[in-house]
């Protein structure tokens, strides 16, 4: 005789799966916390601690930390030399994330409305290949790149155009000895590491925009032009926005790319890594830390009252 | 522009992708005040006749002319037509009111003036007081009536529609038939609709043209194009019918064609009445019964020929049943042949 219901099935898996099957709450819970505790504990709790150290002081005379609670170390922040290194990194951080978004937007576009079969394929591999290669790789090729005895110098002079690079190298600010020694050669490279970061979130929110909202606007009068400003570039925003937090945040952070192509003033990234090692000075170290991060809630916060994510 | 050019005329239009024809030398002319359906199976090109008046797309050879005047190679934002989408294409950024004001903030009407006339386009589909909410908060035919009043604030010469019932249940597609039919007689504005749905072509449209693999096989008003189908294609994709080969057809008082017999023509008797003179008949079993509601389709084999009765509700006729199946001679509609 058959019956309807199967008998239990024996063996502890078996078992197991039944429990789970039931009770899929218990599943998640129990998914999940690892990840929530290691995220908790580790993660939020070691930037909690950082946080707490900027709120201490080093003493000048002895070399060590005063563990009582005090904003000087802000104050310090505040002096021209390390408001300058604020300022001086916010900016590259703000004009390669412009830069990003102007160069990502139109292929993108191409990826996200014409690229089809082999051509996407090769759009992907072409984005994504330079992220599998070491990121210390990239950054020497450019050093090489940019220098005085460099691919671009030789190009400058057999184009005969070496008036021209040594015309850029001469403005003020910008320029240096050499591409590879001046802000010009930082941000280059700045722009090249990070642009995949920017290309890859605007195409996924290009690819959300479905053709018949491009066609309705054309239906309703609008010339491919009104069609971008009204139609398009908003429905992309939400994807510029999400490029632009990883563009901007991690040049903020990054100590490498100035160290190596660059001329020595520091950036935030090197600040803090000479803060925190050689001279010791982590209350400092942490209160730099800080800014990258109320700077980013500032630009989140901004990009909402937008309405950057409205459409998500 | 001439005073008797129609809303819509094709002239032996064209438009290949690849080496399929999806429209195959089509002429056709839609007159002013139509409320004009292109019916099909899909794949038969009546969306890409309605796209290529809209202009998303351009014929590859012949004109199209929009109240006489040539449209061929004018893009989409310089005709006077517009269009309700199949999905509606309703712009998620947007509230509402922004998405029926759209076309006027793009012609560059101002705020107040196209916030009024927004405010009236969602009254006359009864969507008063909808202008602040965002389209995400809106049911299927809510929707619906959001881009039919994005489309009519513009005041389109041609209004299209591509399939705009296709989405909505039953229910709702009924009441909105309804009311797009009322709507369309006292607008006044040529009506053009794609639709596969024989039945929604049939009750709201004043002409049909039927397509099939790219070119019209009929156009007509519903009534024409049911009553007298001149292809075997026709006669089976608007409503059903019993195609009759020409011997059956010659045999039974027809003419020596292929003939179309509607179903609910046939009466099922089982008792061996006296057949009228005006009438043909075919003896045959029972072989399958379906009940649908309001009718009842019994299939019966009469020699080689199966036809398809469709009977009021509450038939007693069984499956294996000798049946006698009447019809009046004249249902029998000849076709020009078709293969």
């Amino acid at each position: 005789m058959t019956t309807v219901v199967a008998e239990r099935q024996r063996g502890i898996g078996n078992a197991i799966s039944d429990v789970f099957f039931v009770r899929p709450q218990l599943l998640t819970f129990l998914l999940l916390t690892p990840p929530l505790l290691w995220i908790g504990v580790v993660y939020i709790g070691s930037l909690f601690a950082l946080l707490l150290q900027s709120f201490y002081s080093l003493d000048d005379f002895s070399g060590l930390v005063v563990h009582e609670f005090t904003l000087s170390t802000y104050k310090q922040l505040l002096e021209a030399s390390n408001a300058q290194i604020i300022l001086r990194t916010v900016t590259m951080a703000a004009l390669v994330t412009v830069t990003s978004a102007i160069i990502a937007f139109p292929i993108a576009y191409y990826a996200a409305r014409y690229a089809r079969g082999w051509s996407k394929a090769l759009f992907y591999l072409a984005v994504m290949m330079p992220l599998w290669s070491s990121y210390l790789v990239k950054v020497y090729a450019w050093k090489l790149i940019l220098a005085k005895e460099g691919i671009i110098t030789w190009f400058a002079n057999v184009l005969h155009l070496r008036w021209l690079l040594d015309g850029i190298l001469a403005l003020p600010v910008v320029g240096g000895p050499s591409l590879s020694f001046s802000y010009l050669g930082t941000f280059l490279v700045f722009v090249y590491i990070w642009l995949p970061y920017m290309i890859l979130p605007t195409q996924a929110a290009l690819e959300r925009v479905p053709v018949n909202f491009i066609e309705a606007s054309a239906d309703l009068g609008a010339d491919p032009r009104q069609t971008f400003r009204t139609v398009i570039f908003p429905l992309a925003l939400p994807g510029i926005v999400a490029g632009s937090i990883f563009t901007f945040s991690l040049t903020l952070g990054d100590y490498i790319i100035p160290q190596i192509v660059g001329n020595s003033r520091l950036m935030i990234g090197q600040a803090v890594y000479t803060l925190q090692g050689t001279a010791g000075n982590i209350p400092l170290a942490a209160a730099f830390t800080v800014v990258p991060m109320l700077i980013m809630a500032a630009y989140l916060w901004m990009a909402k009252r937008m309405g950057a994510f409205d459409v998500l | 522009m001439s005073f008797m050019s129609p809303a819509v005329r094709f002239q032996n239009v064209s438009r290949r992708f690849g080496s399929v024809r999806a429209v195959d030398g089509v002429s056709l002319d839609i007159e002013p005040g139509e409320f004009f359906a292109l019916l099909g199976p899909s794949g038969s090109g009546k969306t890409t006749c309605l796209r290529l008046i809209a202009g998303f797309e351009q014929p590859d050879e012949g004109h199209i002319e929009i109240f006489g005047e040539r449209a061929d190679g004018v893009p989409p934002y310089r005709r006077n037509v517009n269009t309700v989408f199949q999905d509606y294409a309703l712009f998620p950024h947007m509230t509402v009111g922004e998405n029926v004001a759209y076309g006027l903030m793009i012609k560059g009407v101002g705020r107040a003036e196209r916030e009024a006339k927004a405010k009236d386009a969602l009254a006359m589909v009864k969507l008063a007081g909808y202008e602040v909410r965002r389209t995400a908060q809106l049911s299927g035919g809510q929707r619906q009536r959001v881009a039919l009043a994005r489309a009519l604030v513009n005041g389109p010469k041609v209004l299209l529609l591509d399939e705009p019932l296709g989405a909505l249940d039953l229910k709702l597609r009924e009441q909105m038939q309804e009311e797009l039919k009322t709507l369309q007689t006292s607008l006044g504005i040529t009506f053009v609709f794609v639709t596969h749905d024989q039945g929604e072509a049939l009750s709201m449209a004043n002409r049909v043209a039927i397509f099939n693999e790219g070119k019209i096989v009929q156009v007509g008003t519903p009534s024409s194009v049911y009553e007298r189908p001149t292809s075997r294609f026709v006669a089976d994709f608007v409503g059903s019918s019993n195609v009759l080969p020409p011997e059956f057809a010659a045999a039974h008082g027809g003419h020596a064609m292929w003939t179309s017999l509607r179903p609910e023509k046939i009466q099922v008797s089982s008792k061996n009445n006296l057949v009228p003179a005006a009438c043909a008949h075919a003896t045959g079993t029972v072989t399958a019964i379906s009940y649908q509601g309001a009718v009842t389709r019994i299939t019966v084999a009469t020699g080689k020929q199966a036809l398809i009765a469709s009977t009021p509700a509450g038939t007693d006729v069984r499956k294996g049943d000798s049946v006698t199946l009447i019809w009046p001679k004249f249902a029998m509609v000849a076709m020009g042949e078709d293969a």
